[in-house]
């Protein structure tokens, strides 16, 4: 809503007050004054001048050259292009040294020979939007009513001298989408009275009710229908006040009679529409819902289909406006128009808002009733409308009005204890101060022993219980009076739980190894949302996506984050190691919720050491991405727990790839990204991994228990063994470790040999084994004890020979 | 006898003045001092000489050893030295070179901001309570006082799936969860991180996913005076206690009264800026005490208790904290923009 601070006068006093000073108030008694547009900023020495005489350029087609009085000892001559200037207007004239929007400076110039003085006007050269400007002047220099005075300030007649509020309201404060609601809220601050318009009511003999009938066929959505007949009209602009009012709230001039429904709409808050009466095509309104494959051309001349969720104004037989949304082409208010009605109703917030919906028309008129009007404004708004028409469109107002009426209008009636109050805002407020606040919001409100009854009038339709009445009390008194606790009830323990602290544990490992965390999107494309999922399910999708790209919900997170490594290397940063938690998204049948699971991803690529000066460079690996996979599962505590087995995945290097086993459960992979596919995605040699970190945080972890420091020595054994290539060396450390009983403290594997010097179809792989007893001093026979059965087992279990 | 002594002394003492390896100093060793060197040799000629004049020569046998002995030693230090020193002249490296790289991620910016939020609340006494990203109507809207009909879904243009379920829109489907679990039944005092969705295009300022936190205080006598420390604590901490606070009566259909905080503007210094569109204040935060409704729907008496509940946007805190321009850095995830979050600030 954009309030002009000189029109505001009208209905409240604000002497004493600036724009600014008005709006801190406004902003901290709880409605945000977004903006303060002063008019005229950038604007200076723009006069009222009179074309004396208009005639062509000599020496341009496209020039006129005119003699403008402009108040001064004598006329000057100004050169104007505009196509619509004329001997005898009045114009806007911006003199020699005057400046306008931009720093445009005016000087004496000379233009195809001819000396010009000045520059005469459009609306827009002086700052005013060209959707506000009335069509007429579109395209050209804006005319003055003849009345205006030559040489007086163009601006102040333009209304230009003023200063406009933006007020951004919430939802619940449709009663200032009006002058008079925000005259209310300012007189409430202010404690100031607030003045209404005067109506002198002036009728013929004639009766509205002897012209049209009114019948409501749907009397829940509208309640309340009032028509006004005015004959005689006659269609002219509208006094320039009133178009300078309308644009500086941000509505473009028509006529005077629309004027007026607009000027109305933005006084009382309640929107008008007039229809003409011969166009009407019958003697009544009839208000119903539409029928299925009706049709109205609306006044935006877009043909709209209807439906029986829609509240139409008919002439009986076909629809004539769309209830609170928009009129009908057919009986729009043309400059031949003599009789008017001018309807004021009362519709439904919900019906309108179906209606403005469903035909994507937001207008003035159904913000306001989306958001319920005043009921008490219906009547008065109309009476007012049909006086202002009769004295600036020359009218003569017919006496009374038709009306259908089914509305009962009963004001809320809320009673709140001073305790109450308190109590909740942690004040300590008295009954007076209480009382004069609802005083000056103008509730009704009686005081019986600290318990306040209050009656609240219709304009404040969003007041209805005791919280309301403690928030009007809340911003009247000041949020900067309240003063500044905590909360001192319970004493509670604040803390992660077990799975929050693993997860910041997690994280904390991955970025210990190197790993930068990535936040990316949930929603992805149908293709993508399924690449690399451990659960092969179907992807929940959006009901009505933005785009196919952000259409459903991720399966996995590796597509994502494979497109992070994309992005990155196509900026020359090939070395990267990124992690994610997040989580992914699978549908489950029978549940209206799909199940929401934790995942942790990672993508590891480029050079994993780089040693700038020692020439020592190190490209990341498989087994770089599983020693950060195993760096994770130690801090989780699930070293023992997991188990690796090679596996073949949709995407995946087939060599290159293991399932990652929690207690015999799948719950992950790592790998190498199929070569085929990093180049599709123009990536070099990728890892990834992506696990349930939810499976991982909900595996049983064993409390730490402190075991002795060994106080005997160790004695270590090697054994380089030749087995099968096809072997893989995770079995035989298992072997290993199963046979060597008590006395084997560790076994690990410190070489690979697979080359000339093996058979073919053999490798050789080395471990080194450690034994120690933790009682006493280990002998060699104790040992050797131990590794022939161990050397047994690999022979046996596994086929391995001891390399000679 | 004497004599001879004496030269041998001094000839001894004149080699190791002279020697300048170790090995030739131990050569001398071995040459005077050895079992078949000129002084054990003297010492043999000793059974010549008297009785008296015996233990005065092996005295002066001994005295001239040992003045050898101490003049090797000293000179062995010295040419141990000599050596060390050499040595670790040879082992001299370029100091300014830079070290080995270790390898060192980070959180990513939201995370940085949501754990430092979290630490703050925890030591007030809250739990971190999370939940679905996909929520049902219910929860979503109509248990935060939000039926089917209100004006003010408007103002969150949602991501629906079905009908009846959708991505949620704001944190506080956690907070209604969280309070149907208590059954009516205080304190409740938790805070919200996490994912939300809107039907944004993305762009410097929107995006279609963001992240919010939001908490909630529930117990006998809540009042707006707590929420209003609260938050001025909360403020304080993450944007720096030089910042002023500004509240705001608003709007949310949740919270009746409504308050939002702004803070003074970081750039200009509340002189006003572009940033702050010449107001020279921020908005950071919303807030308000819980609507009686809420409480009901969620098994509350609202009668006994009261609450307060507040919601800020990460981003922005993020991007007012770091001077970040653009919203949509935050989920490109270049690395040049990741890398900058990684050290300690104070
Ligand atoms: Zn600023």
């Amino acid at each position: 809503m954009f309030v002009s601070y000189k029109w505001l006068q009208d209905y409240v006093d604000l002497s004493g007050m600036t724009a600014t000073t008005l709006s801190d108030k406004i902003t901290k008694s709880g409605i945000e004054v977004e903006g303060v547009e002063k008019k005229s900023e950038g604007l200076k020495g723009v006069v009222i001048g009179h074309v004396l005489e208009r005639e062509q350029h000599p020496n341009a087609d496209k020039l006129n050259k005119c003699l403008v009085d402009v108040g001064g000892e004598s006329p000057v001559q100004i050169i104007c292009g505009a196509p619509n200037v004329d001997k005898g207007q009045k114009v806007a004239v911006a003199t020699v040294g005057a400046v306008l929007p931009g720093n445009f400076k005016i000087k004496k110039a000379k233009l195809r020979g001819e000396e010009s003085n000045g520059m005469i006007c459009s609306l827009q050269e002086l700052g005013i939007e060209s959707r506000l400007i009335a069509k007429d002047y579109a395209t050209g220099i804006f005319v003055f009513p003849n009345d205006v005075e030559v040489g007086q300030d163009a601006l102040e007649a333009l209304g230009l001298d003023d200063e406009v509020l933006e007020l951004g309201l919430t939802p619940n404060r449709s009663d200032c989408l009006s002058m008079l609601g925000v005259a209310y809220e300012v007189g409430a601050i202010l404690g100031r009275e607030v003045k209404w318009p005067e109506i002198n009511k002036v009728e013929s003999a004639e009766k509205a009710t002897d012209f049209i009938q009114v019948k409501v066929e749907a009397s829940e959505d509208n309640p309340l229908y009032v028509a006004k007949v005015i004959k005689n009209v006659k269609i002219a602009p509208s006094p320039l006040w009133m178009q300078t009012r309308l644009m500086a709230a941000g509505i473009r001039p028509h006529n005077n009679v629309v004027d007026i429904t607009n000027y109305i709409l933005l006084e009382y808050g309640q929107p008008l529409h007039a229809f003409d009466y011969d166009r009407l095509g019958s003697k009544e309104l009839v208000i119903r819902k539409a029928h299925a494959a009706e049709k109205i051309t609306t006044l935006d001349d877009g043909e709209r289909d209807l439906s029986s969720d829609h509240l139409v104004i008919t002439n009986g037989s076909e629809p004539v406006a769309i209830a609170g949304v928009m009129g009908g082409a057919n009986s729009e208010v043309q400059d031949d128009t003599t009789t008017v009605i001018i309807e004021a109703a009362y519709f439904a917030g919900t019906v309108v808002r179906k209606a403005s919906k469903d035909h994507a028309l937001r207008s003035e008129s159904s913000a306001r009733f989306e958001k319920g009007v005043d009921p008490n404004r219906v009547r008065e708004a109309g009476e007012r409308a049909a006086q202002l028409i009769s004295q600036y469109a020359g009218g003569t107002v017919l006496e009374g009005s038709v009306e259908v009426d089914t509305l009962t209008i009963e004001p809320a009636v809320i009673s709140i204890t001073l305790e109450k109050i308190n109590k909740l805002l942690g004040t300590s407020m008295t009954v007076s101060e209480v009382e004069s606040i609802f005083t000056r919001l103008q509730f009704g409100v009686s005081v019986d022993n600290e318990t306040f009854t209050v009656t609240v009038p219709t304009r404040r339709g969003d007041i209805t219980i005791e919280a309301d009445l403690v928030e009007e009390a809340a911003r009247m008194y000041g949020y900067d009076n309240i003063p500044t606790t905590l909360p001192t009830g319970t004493v509670t323990p604040g803390h992660l739980t077990d799975y929050q602290q693993k997860r910041r544990k997690a994280r904390r490992t991955l970025e210990g190894a190197g790993l930068y965390q990535a936040i990316t999107y949930s929603l992805t494309s149908k293709n993508k949302a399924a690449q690399y999922a451990l659960d092969a399910r179907e992807s929940v999708a959006l009901a009505m996506p933005m785009s196919e790209e952000r259409s459903q919900l991720r399966l996995s997170i590796i597509p994502q984050l494979l497109e992070v490594v994309k992005y990155n290397n196509a900026r020359q940063l090939d070395s990267l190691a990124l992690y994610e938690i997040g989580s992914v998204f699978l549908k489950q049948d029978g549940e209206q919720l799909p199940e929401e699971r934790e995942h942790v991803a990672g993508a590891i690529t480029g050079l994993w050491e780089l040693n700038q000066w020692q020439g020592e460079k190190k490209p990341v690996d498989f087994y770089v991405a599983k020693g950060v996979l195993e760096a994770l599962f130690d801090t989780l505590g699930l070293t023992e727990q997991i188990d690796y087995r090679q596996s073949e995945k949709e995407g995946m290097h087939p060599g290159r790839t293991a399932d990652v086993l929690l207690n015999g459960d799948v719950i992950g992979f790592v790998g190498q990204v199929h070569p085929t596919v990093q180049k599709e995605l123009d990536l070099k040699e990728t890892y990834v991994f992506e696990l349930s970190f939810k499976a991982m945080a909900e595996a049983a972890v064993e409390p730490i228990q402190y075991s002795a420091i060994p106080r005997f020595p160790s004695i270590t054994r090697d054994i380089a063994l030749v087995v099968d290539t096809t072997t893989v060396a995770g079995d035989i450390q298992k072997i290993i470790a199963e046979a060597g009983g008590k006395l084997l403290k560790e076994v690990s594997v410190f070489d690979l040999y697979e080359g000339e010097r093996m058979e073919p179809g053999k490798k050789s792989l080395a471990y080194s084994l450690k034994y120690f007893d933790p009682e006493r001093t280990l002998t060699d026979e104790d040992v050797t004890k131990a590794h022939e059965k161990v050397l047994a087992a690999v022979k046996e279990k596994a086929g391995a020979e001891l390399r000679g | 006898m004497q004599e001879r002594l004496q030269e041998l002394q001094e000839e001894a003492l004149q080699k190791v003045a002279e020697a300048s390896e170790l090995k030739e100093l131990n050569d001398i060793r071995v040459a005077y001092l050895g079992k078949k060197g000129p002084i054990t040799e003297v010492l043999r000629g000793m059974g010549k000489l008297s009785a008296e004049e015996r233990p005065k020569m092996g005295a002066l046998v001994n005295v001239v050893r040992e003045e050898i002995a101490t003049k090797i030693e000293e000179k062995q230090k010295v040419l141990e030295e000599a050596a060390v020193n050499a040595k670790l002249a040879v082992e001299k490296i370029d100091v300014t070179l830079p070290g080995r790289p270790v390898n060192k991620g980070n959180h990513h910016p939201l995370t940085r901001v949501i754990e430092e939020v979290e630490d703050l609340f925890i030591g007030m006494g809250y739990t971190v309570a999370e939940g679905p990203e996909v929520e049902t109507d219910f929860y979503n809207f109509e248990a935060l006082n939000l039926p089917k009909s209100h004006p003010a879904r408007d103002m969150q243009d949602s991501f629906y799936i079905t009908e009846e379920t959708l991505m949620r829109t704001h944190t506080s489907p956690v907070q209604a969860r969280t309070m149907e679990k208590h059954k009516g039944q205080g304190p409740v005092k938790i805070i919200c991180p996490g994912k939300v969705y809107r039907r944004d295009n993305d762009d410097a300022t929107h995006s279609h996913q963001f992240m919010q936190i939001e908490g909630l205080v529930i117990d006998e006598n809540i009042s707006m005076s707590d929420l209003k420390g609260t938050l001025e604590v909360f403020a304080k901490q993450v944007f720096g206690k030089e910042r002023e606070i500004r509240l705001r009566p608003s709007f949310f259909p949740f919270t009746e009264p409504s308050v939002e905080i702004d803070i003074s503007c970081k750039i200009c210094g509340g002189k006003g800026c572009s940033v702050c569109k010449g107001t020279g204040w921020i908005e950071v935060l919303g807030g308000g005490i819980v609507h009686p409704n809420v409480l009901e729907m969620a098994g509350f008496d609202s009668k006994k208790y009261s609450g307060f509940a507040f919601g800020i946007g990460v981003e922005r805190i993020a991007m007012l904290k770091y001077g970040v321009d653009d919203i949509r850095h935050f989920y490109t995830n270049d690395v040049r923009f990741l890398t900058q979050f990684n050290r300690h600030e104070s």
